[in-house]
């Protein structure tokens, strides 16, 4: 599956890193905390958070992210946007929770 | 090779930038992927913590093909305890830091676990030294 697949069964709106929506995905973490995420994410993982500065692209981009998820509506920074595109990382937004947005990508068979 | 940077303590958007290089030039220099990214984690950690902690600082890399060395050293205020500060969990980190995610006093404890090698000297007022080593071929990969 590919992040794009996802943002059209989700209705995720893509905010950044559009020439990466072909990244593939391998499973999801969920996290707010910038040095558990670090710890933790997978290669290839989606990263569903609620923080929305620029720093999540630094941490999206060194662990090999497919995509960040910002969930519950939060608003993404402008500088956030324009490092995510220069890093191909791709950000997409939408005011489901992280519990919906779970709930959904496992109905689409991503463990 | 040799490899400086200055991270700037007041610029909270480039913090990453250090890290963000050296993986490109180890991918570049064909390291694999496992140990580029426990370096990456290494790396953001220290960096991260001179620009939250110590308003910056300098990094010195130095690539062999033996291993990656670096050197963070930065002149902020230093950690008193460093054993209390290794802990999982400690942070003096303040609530408009936390809030943005950073404070789960999970930073050094990553160093440790990602690297081979972690050595810390500080000396309060003066700042703090960082030194990791990753061997860049372990058997196995
Ligand atoms: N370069 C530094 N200069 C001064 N103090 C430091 C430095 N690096 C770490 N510290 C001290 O050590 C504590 C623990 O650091 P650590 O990286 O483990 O956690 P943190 O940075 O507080 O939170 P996290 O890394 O999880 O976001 C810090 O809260 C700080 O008090
Ligand atoms: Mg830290």
């Amino acid at each position: 599956m590919k992040v794009k697949d996802i943002c059209e069964k989700l209705d995720l709106s893509v905010v950044a890193g559009e020439t990466a929506l072909e990244n593939e995905i391998s499973t999801v973490y969920v996290g707010d905390l910038l040095s558990w995420v670090m710890a933790h994410a997978k290669a290839s993982s989606i990263w569903i958070t609620i923080q929305s500065h620029v720093n999540i692209v630094a941490v999206a981009s060194l662990l090999n992210l497919s995509c960040i998820i910002v969930a519950e509506g939060a608003k993404v920074d402008e500088e956030t946007v324009e490092k995510a595109n220069n890093e191909e990382i791709p950000i997409l937004t939408t005011n489901k929770d992280a519990y919906c947005l779970i709930k959904e990508l496992i109905h689409l068979g991503i463990e | 090779m040799k490899l400086n940077f200055e991270v700037d303590g007041d610029d909270f958007l480039l913090a990453g930038e250090a890290s963000s290089q050296v993986k490109k030039v180890l991918k570049q220099l064909g390291v694999a992927s496992d140990i580029i990214r426990r370096i990456a984690i290494a790396m953001y950690e220290a960096e991260i913590n001179m620009v939250l902690h110590a308003n910056g600082g300098m990094v010195d890399v130095d690539i062999s093909p033996e291993k990656i060395y670096i050197v963070f050293q930065d002149t902020g205020p230093g950690i008193e305890d460093i054993e209390l500060a290794m802990q999982e969990g400690y942070s003096t980190a303040s609530d408009k830091i936390r809030e943005l995610g950073f404070g789960a006093g999970m930073g050094l404890p990553n160093m440790k676990r990602y690297s081979d090698d972690l050595k810390i000297t500080s000396e309060l007022g003066k700042g703090t030294k960082v030194e990791i080593i990753v061997y860049l071929n372990r058997e196995g990969d």
